[in-house]
């Protein structure tokens, strides 16, 4: 996409003039999706939560040295970026595995079965919720509601959703993302470089200053009117 | 009551396998909505949609109209889509991103355009992966066809739509802490009164948010006339509602019910709609619209699915998400595991809900593995009375957002209504139900 006109004729603050930032971390089409995706935004700080995302499509997890990279782009303090990026369930600051496999517990789930799905994943795996298998093949996580609940005890992997699941397709499941056989059906992290947005920012930025301007003329003629009748009122 | 032959406003396309394509959404009648919109006045077209009364979707139930009328006039507007659906055993705009992107983009035009906005974000939760990429790939080709972006079918307005990930957050589904997290903040709910988003909202702009269902009425709601729409339901509740059934059924999933003429029994034990509880087993409880909402028993299911019916037995159809419970439920791990919820997803600004759901949870997790103590029943609802004094409905406001005080209401009502069952767990320090 081009980033072009920007609809909104917004002041938008823009790195504070020094050069274009140089990124150790974010690299090739990675760091240029991360440009697109700041000039869709008329405050560049709004493209946080989608760079981190990105940065995750790239390296599984949010580095701290990635997050240089992102608040460099973003005008912002690493710490900035930690202090957003930490508030989010999605985004991880530790390394996760090439899967990470989220379990609802939630009350829909947990009404069938998913306390004990999550107990055998568990044990299947050899880790608790939250931990990684040693060959960093699975991440497991206890997930809050993942809005499938038609299709409970819900599971996702890298937030695609696999269907209700029993004991014994949940150990297919692994087999399989070990194994790769459902590699298409399953992507890595992230979407944001699977469907990019291919069509640019298509308003004319002329036409739409000059809506401005009249819409800002029809209020003013509006308040004055608005004035002249309250005026009226008042002289009678 | 019986369940009407209204017409699938919102999943008459669902049926197909391609109904998330432009070619299929052409095919039935795709983007008529926002031709006839764009040749009416905007004014015209926000009367349509104040004649159809149509309520908020996304759980509150506010008037979309008298949402639109409320955006101060500015130079510059802003239009969110809330698509953060997170509310636990809601699962209704999943279906809609998923299954339908078109008509989500073709609401939101023309809600951009009666509201003259040029700038839309389509706030969509992160861990809807292939919704995110439907609505991309739907947004691209309504840009190719002409009905998103600059001089839209020729008429002259245009808008620019942008799709927005979250990242895993309950609270960002509120929706000034939806605005924050897209300003690239944590999701912190802003203080309000006195000023909603629609005097201050993004970047301290006038802003407009609606959810994804309510943006998908859009299209039929200006094709067919407000007055069509209105003409189903009952009395404030207007025409057809998403209801996703959850829990203990024979046939969980979303159903497009007219509002009002069906009660909750129709929902749970229709054939063509939950088709009953599994196993031969009674009703326990229900949760009638979203684990927010006080547990109904067993004599509150031939109540109405409309707002004030449900509100007025004291509860609320918020984001119309059933949760059945048959009788072999425990209600302490039920209430256990929700008030868990809320614990993790308290964004932690306000003290009584911070430090309360955590009490809560600590409390019930102990009754719940046997560990209970006698004093505990009064000791959650003292807890419960901290955070919403007198554990009323609708409950008392003491945080600066309804996700504390959802705590006592949902709870609350559990601990009411099966008392002896809690009692028993600290008793006995075990479940009666295994």
């Amino acid at each position: 996409m081009s980033s072009t006109a920007h609809p909104t004729p917004v002041a938008r603050p823009r790195s504070k003039g020094g050069p274009t930032p140089t990124l150790t971390h974010l690299r090739g089409a990675t760091a240029t999706r991360a440009r697109e995706l700041i000039a869709l935004y008329p405050e560049p700080r709004s493209a946080l939560i989608p760079l981190c995302h990105l940065a995750q499509e790239q390296e599984g997890w949010l580095s701290p040295e990635i997050m240089v990279d992102i608040a460099a782009l973003l005008d912002l303090t690493p710490a900035e970026v930690l202090g957003t990026a930490s508030f989010y369930d999605m985004l991880h600051t530790e390394p996760v595995g090439s899967h990470l496999v989220s379990v609802c517990t939630n009350i829909a789930c947990l009404l069938n079965g998913a306390m004990e799905l999550l107990e055998h994943a568990e044990s299947t795996l050899g880790v608790n919720a939250g931990g990684t298998t040693a060959d960093g093949a699975v991440t497991l996580e206890e997930a809050e509601c993942l809005a499938g609940c038609d299709g409970a005890p819900c599971v996702q992997v890298n937030h695609r959703y696999v269907g209700a699941q029993t004991a014994e397709s949940f150990d297919q499941l692994i087999a399989d993302l070990r194994s790769g056989a459902r590699a298409a059906e399953i992507p890595t992290h992230g979407t944001l470089n699977r469907v990019a947005r291919t069509t640019g920012l298509q308003a004319d930025r002329n036409q739409v200053a000059n809506e401005r301007s009249a819409m800002a003329e029809t209020q003013a003629q509006r308040a004055a009117a608005a004035k002249d009748t309250a005026a009226n009122k008042a002289g009678a | 009551m019986a369940i009407t032959e209204a017409p699938k406003i919102i999943t008459g396309r669902i049926g197909h396998a391609d109904s998330h394509t432009l070619e299929r959404y052409l095919a039935t009648g795709g983007y008529d909505g926002l031709r006839k919109a764009l040749a009416m006045t905007p004014e015209a077209v926000v009367h349509e949609v104040d004649t159809a009364s149509l309520l908020g979707r996304g759980g509150a139930g506010f008037p979309a109209g008298r949402k639109w009328a409320m955006l101060r006039k500015s130079p510059v507007t802003y239009l969110v889509v809330n698509g953060d659906e997170s509310e636990p055993a809601t699962f209704k705009d999943h279906l809609l991103v998923e299954r339908d992107p078109h008509q989500l983009i073709e609401g939101v035009v023309i809600a951009a355009y009666a509201t003259q906005v040029s700038q839309v974000f389509i706030y969509l939760r992160g861990e809807f992966a292939l919704g995110l990429e439907r609505v991309q790939a739907a947004l691209n080709d309504a840009y190719s066809l002409g009905a998103v972006g600059s001089d839209i079918f020729g008429s002259g307005f245009s808008v620019d739509v942008v799709v927005h990930p979250g990242a895993g957050a309950y609270i960002c589904g509120e929706e000034t802490a939806l605005l924050e997290s897209l300003e690239g903040k944590r999701g912190f709910p802003r203080i309000k009164p006195p000023f909603f988003p629609a005097a201050i909202g993004l970047y301290g702009e006038p802003t407009v948010v609606n959810n994804v269902e309510t943006m998908s009425n859009l299209p039929w709601i200006v094709l067919n006339g407000g007055s069509a729409f209105a003409a189903l339901g009952e009395g404030r509740s207007t025409g057809t509602r998403l209801f996703a059934l959850a829990g203990h059924v024979n046939n969980p999933g979303v159903f497009e019910i007219e509002m009002v003429k069906t009660t909750f029994r129709d929902l749970i034990h229709a054939p063509v709609l939950g088709g009953g509880i599994p196993h031969g087993r009674e009703l326990k409880a229900f949760v009638p619209g979203g684990v927010s909402a006080p547990w109904f028993g067993p004599d509150q299911i031939d109540l109405p699915l409309g707002q004030d019916e449900v509100a007025g037995a004291g509860s609320m159809l918020g984001s119309g998400s059933v949760v059945v419970m048959d009788d072999h439920t425990c209600a302490v791990r039920a209430s256990w595991r929700i008030t868990k919820f809320f614990a993790r997803e308290s964004c932690g600004q306000c003290t009584p809900c911070r430090e309360g759901s955590g009490w809560l949870e600590k409390i019930m997790e102990r009754i719940e593995t046997g560990n209970g103590r006698e004093e505990d029943l009064d000791l959650l609802l003292d807890a419960c009375d901290n955070i919403a004094p007198g554990l009323t409905w609708p409950p008392q406001q003491t945080t600066i957002c309804v996700l504390g005080p959802s705590i006592p209401s949902s709870i609350g009502s559990a601990i009411q209504m099966f008392r002896d069952e809690f009692l028993v767990h600290i008793k006995e320090g075990g479940c009666p139900y295994g």
